[in-house]
């Protein structure tokens, strides 16, 4: 057993592959996180305004890209775009993939961030004389942001393992390596080494998602 | 007669169906203190409210120091520097310091440095007792001493006219007293206000008129002496005899 799944030599073998891997991830992660916020916060933003014209293309936008599973979304994007002559490469689909994905999550947690802030701030931001604008990055996102700032970790967990979606455009990030250690070497360590990788990189953030929400439950008391 | 501060006039506002001011005339002096008191419901909050515009009345205008509230070429945020407006509920910003809450417009509409925005957030502290707790987040305040920084933010602008709505009905009693010397000492230095409240004691001794409305009109008006004890409708004294049993 120990052979098979925990072995040293093929496991001393495989690490530079791992690790080439490890900081792909790590990269996508830093591309696809901010993509995905980006993308969230245009969403928020815009259902804050009341034009039904807006409106209704928003909620079916998001309804959208929620229910469509991002891995269809992505072989999609990749494998069935080219036959409309469009060829965007695995890099750029999966920059697509998750800025619509993620980006539909993002959006409905921080719209309920900005919902959650009472009114009466931002009406006595513009007695003050700010404009809407102004409230709104000065008062209302600050408060809409902390408010929700478990659920933004938490999505943000579920980006980051998300991104070994990217194995199938052969992105070489953590999986992906992992898969091709795996078969250079005939043994499945590289893909046991993988996962204990991808849990040393997110349990922190999950200790850390746990301890906010203690506190919010401590707060609610 | 000089000009008043404020002028509204032929005030209309429906929310739906419901007609909550039924054409409003409102004058404020410059340095009156005006006292609306009326029953819950009566458009008392709505009508302050068109005062620096966070309603639109449907018909009717709204002058204050000069400015046409109603007209669309009105910079908006540029007159309501001039009203500065105290809400029951304080509604402070509470991810930032009494300091912060009282510089924010200072620094992010009338142009000022971090320095002088700072130098102004202390001198209004300062007016309202309370440059010690400048670091302090609103959940670390009482409620009366939340109020004071609201004060505070609002005549660090130094408007021309202050807006209070209910003020003191969100604190504990043992808490009103410290909110209504700041607003006894704000009106000794002069400054023009409209106090929506039911703080008989206050309107007594520090009012110069008190407006009653009722039903979305004001039903009528006069010194506070007049108002409380020889009120001429029936539907003054019924509101003025409910309100004193308490
Ligand atoms: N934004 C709104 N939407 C719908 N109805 C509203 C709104 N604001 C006020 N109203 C209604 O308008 C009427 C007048 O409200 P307003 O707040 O002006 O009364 P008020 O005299 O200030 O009462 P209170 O003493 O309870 O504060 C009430 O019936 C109220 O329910
Ligand atoms: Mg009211």
């Amino acid at each position: 057993m120990i052979e098979t799944f925990f072995n040293i030599g093929i496991l001393a073998q495989a690490w530079p592959i791992i690790l080439a891997g490890l900081g792909n991830t790590l990269l996508l992660s830093l591309l696809v996180v901010p993509l995905g916020l980006g993308g969230g916060m245009l969403l928020a933003l815009l259902s804050t305004l009341r034009n039904p014209w807006i409106r209704w293309p928003l909620i079916a936008w998001v309804d959208f890209f929620r229910a469509f599973p991002p891995l269809v979304l992505l072989i999609f994007l990749y494998a069935g775009l080219p036959f409309a002559g469009l060829e965007l490469g695995g890099f750029t689909c999966v920059g697509i993939a998750f800025f619509l994905n993620t980006g539909a999550y993002y959006g409905e947690v921080l719209r309920a961030g900005i919902e959650s802030v009472a009114q009466g701030q931002v009406e006595a931001a513009r007695s003050t004389g700010l404009s809407r604008g102004q409230a709104l990055v000065w008062v209302v996102l600050p408060q809409a942001v902390r408010a929700v700032m478990p659920d933004l970790l938490s999505n943000t967990l579920e980006v980051v393992k998300l991104t070994s979606l990217a194995s199938v455009v052969a992105l070489p990030e953590l999986l992906f390596q992992a898969r091709q250690a795996q078969s250079l070497t005939y043994n499945p360590t590289p893909i046991v080494a993988a996962a204990v990788v991808y849990f040393l990189l997110l349990w922190p953030v999950v200790r850390l998602l746990s301890r906010l929400e203690n506190r919010a439950i401590a707060g609610r008391g | 007669m000089a000009e008043p501060i404020v002028r509204a006039t032929a005030l209309h506002k429906h929310f739906g169906a419901l007609h909550v001011l039924k054409g409003v005339d409102l004058q404020v002096a410059e340095r009156e203190l005006v006292f609306i008191i009326g029953p819950s419901g009566s458009g008392k909050s709505t009508l302050l409210r068109c005062l620096n515009r966070l309603e639109t009345p449907e018909s009717g205008s709204v002058v204050v120091d000069g400015i046409d509230l109603l007209d669309r070429r009105t910079d908006l945020n540029h007159a309501r520097q001039r009203i500065g407006m105290v809400f029951q509920s304080f509604n402070l910003y509470p991810h930032m310091t009494a300091l912060g809450n009282v510089t924010l417009a200072l620094r992010k509409m009338a142009g000022k440095s971090r320095a002088a925005a700072d130098a102004a957030g202390m001198a209004a502290l300062e007016r309202v007792g309370l440059a010690d707790r400048a670091g302090h987040r609103p959940g670390q305040l009482s409620g009366g001493q939340q109020q004071r920084v609201a004060i505070a933010r609002a005549i660090a602008l130094e408007p021309r006219v202050m807006l209070f709505d209910e003020p003191t009905s969100a604190l504990d009693p043992e808490l009103v007293g410290s909110v209504l010397a700041v607003m006894r000492a704000l009106r000794e230095s002069g400054m023009t206000m409209v106090v929506v409240s039911h703080e008989m004691g206050f309107a007594r001794a520090a009012a110069d008129r008190v407006v009653f409305m009722d039903d979305g009109m004001i039903v009528e008006q006069g010194r506070p002496a007049e108002i409380f004890e020889t009120p001429s409708q029936a539907r003054t004294q019924a509101f003025i005899s409910q309100i004193q049993r308490h």
